[in-house]
């Protein structure tokens, strides 16, 4: 459950592999496929940020799909300027801000796309892709310098 | 509050207006249609019905009848009691969200007014859009008559609503001999029609902010399987909650249902198994035949086609002087026997009186079937029973034009 900018000690997010939960018979499954979201009583869940929530075993947060990125965009808070221009793009709510400050990447759940890469308006970029593989101090190491016209 | 609805002791209704009424005292929340042939005039009575302030709820107009299902499946996860109304092509289009709506769980109930299937196009009555329904997971419940189209959605809404059932409930009726032919019908008054039907009680219902759900969730081959077999278990586990709604509504009004109609069956010698308006002509026919004839005819007529009632079918072909039926489809078979002939012939195979089955193609496109028809059918029937075996071919038609048309003959000697 690799991620940068962790949030939070009890958070459940990516806790298992998607699908890998407990596999009932058919007299347990819920009625009509319904899943709720939260665990009990979760008014005001949408004040809250999503460490805060208690999230269900069926929600997507608590899974990983870290398996499914062959890719991984690498974030550089060195040159970032904390425009949330990568926050408001990523198809995935992978990008992990907090008063509005970029704190890192949900790896749990990014698939790789690239978007919040393309959308990054500084020079060099704040966020790089580099291979899945790739060791992240390695990477901002070998980061590449402003370009000049 | 509705304004409650002057009426009187007896009114001359036709189905489609009875149907209607009965929508308005259960206090529908949201019709979402899309008005078609012959159905029509049921949710057109209901748009009138909140127009004039006699229900409180919503009518939504729609682009297509796949936009309707769509739009009464949001309203009923979203907490409210939903119905709508549809034929034919209308039918076939709504199909795709039928399985929706059972998978689902939602009790939505869903009233159709048979018409064919195109092409040829036609708008008159007859049984391919209640047979394309019948792998949809919904409960399927037939009126053969105006008042029955008024008794049984109130009774559809308190079967589809039970929480041991929690499915959507269709209510056929015959597309223009019910829906369009004004008869005697005996309404109850509003609020003991709301009493009997009982408050909605929403389950996981999108509108509680406290609880967010989702509905109609994916599932691949882990789990699929088990919600298919939870929601087969519910339909199954139906039969004794329509009985027991039946009985609750019979101490009401005294008018009696069962999930399969049987009419002189007790020494019945020969009979037809039939749907919808038919078995009216078919019961006549056989009372008939029994004062001119002496020939021993009865009637089985379905009143829930699904889930099909083996277990009632069984116990009414299970009369020891039961030789011969006949199983009448009202729908163009696609290349096999008629449905209800092989369903039918399979609940017998496991009955000791065995008797030999044969079936009818009848009224398609709402060609006529009348009591002579009916009559003669009987009489061929009394002639298998005489031969002791089937001397006709197995699948015949009534009523065709042009050289006989047949299919299939007996091994059985």
């Amino acid at each position: 459950m690799s991620m940068t900018g962790s949030t939070s000690g009890n958070d459940n997010r990516g806790i298992r592999e998607l699908g890998a939960e407990e596999k009932v018979g058919w007299d347990e499954v819920t009625q009509g496929v319904t899943l709720n979201s939260f665990v009990g009583e979760s008014e005001n869940a949408a004040f809250l940020k999503v460490e805060e929530r208690v999230y269900n075993d069926f929600n997507s947060y608590t899974a990983t799909v870290a398996s499914w990125r062959i890719i991984k965009p690498v974030y550089n808070r060195d040159i970032c300027i904390d425009c949330q221009n990568c926050w408001v793009w990523c198809p995935d709510t992978s990008i992990i801000s907090r008063d509005k400050q970029m704190l890192g990447i949900d790896y749990d759940h990014c698939k790789g796309c690239g978007v919040c890469v393309e959308v990054c308006p500084t020079n060099p970029k704040s966020l790089l892709m580099f291979g899945e593989q790739e060791d992240n101090d390695e990477a901002l190491a070998a980061w590449p310098s402003k370009e000049k016209n | 509050m509705a304004k409650e609805f002057e009426l009187n002791e007896v009114e001359v209704w036709d189905g489609n207006y009875a149907a209607s009424q009965a929508l308005r005292q259960a206090q529908i929340d949201v019709v979402a249609a899309y008005p078609i042939t012959p159905s029509t005039p049921i949710v057109e009575g209901y748009g009138g019905y909140v127009a004039n302030g006699y229900v409180d709820g919503e009518f939504v107009m729609v682009e297509s009848e796949h936009a309707a299902m769509s739009g009464c499946i949001g309203a009923s996860a979203s907490g409210g009691r939903v119905s709508t109304a549809t034929s034919s092509q209308g039918f076939a289009l709504m199909v795709e969200v039928l399985y929706q709506a059972s998978g689902m769980r939602l009790p939505i109930v869903l009233n159709v007014v048979n018409r064919a299937l195109a092409s040829p196009l036609n708008v008159r009555g007859d049984h391919s859009d209640m047979y394309l329904g019948r792998d949809s997971g919904w409960i399927q419940l037939d009126a053969f008559n105006a008042q029955e189209a008024y008794d049984l959605p109130l009774c559809a809404f308190k079967i589809a609503e039970n929480l041991d059932v929690r499915l959507p409930v269709m209510v056929h009726q015959d597309g223009f001999t019910t829906s369009h032919k004004a008869q005697n019908v005996y309404p109850l008054k509003d609020n003991v029609a709301y009493e009997f039907v009982g408050d909605f009680v929403p389950v996981d219902e999108m509108l509680d902010f406290s609880r967010p759900v989702t509905h109609g969730a994916q599932t691949e081959e882990d789990w699929h399987y088990e919600h298919k077999a939870k929601q087969h278990k519910a339909l199954m586990d139906s039969r004794p909650i329509i009985d027991q709604t039946f009985a609750e509504f019979k101490k009401l009004t005294g008018r009696e249902y069962k999930r399969v109609e049987t009419y002189m069956m007790e020494d019945a010698e020969v009979a037809l198994v039939l749907l919808g308006s038919s078995v009216e002509s078919a019961v006549l026919a056989a009372k008939q035949l029994r004062e001119e004839e002496g020939i021993k005819a009865g009637v089985i007529a379905p009143r829930c086609f699904r889930p099909f009632p083996y277990d009632l079918v069984r116990e009414a072909l299970d009369v020891s002087s039961l030789k011969v039926v006949c199983c009448m489809d009202k729908s163009a078979p696609g290349g096999a026997l008629g449905a209800l002939f092989n369903e039918i012939s399979a609940a017998a195979y496991t009955t000791n009186s065995r008797p030999l089955i044969s079936n009818y193609i009848y009224g398609l496109g709402g060609r006529d079937f009348a009591i002579d028809e009916a009559k003669r059918i009987f009489k061929e029937q009394k002639a298998h029973a005489d031969a002791g075996h089937i001397t006709t071919n197995i699948q015949q038609f009534s009523g065709l034009r042009g050289p006989k048309l047949g299919f299939y003959e007996t091994r059985r000697s």
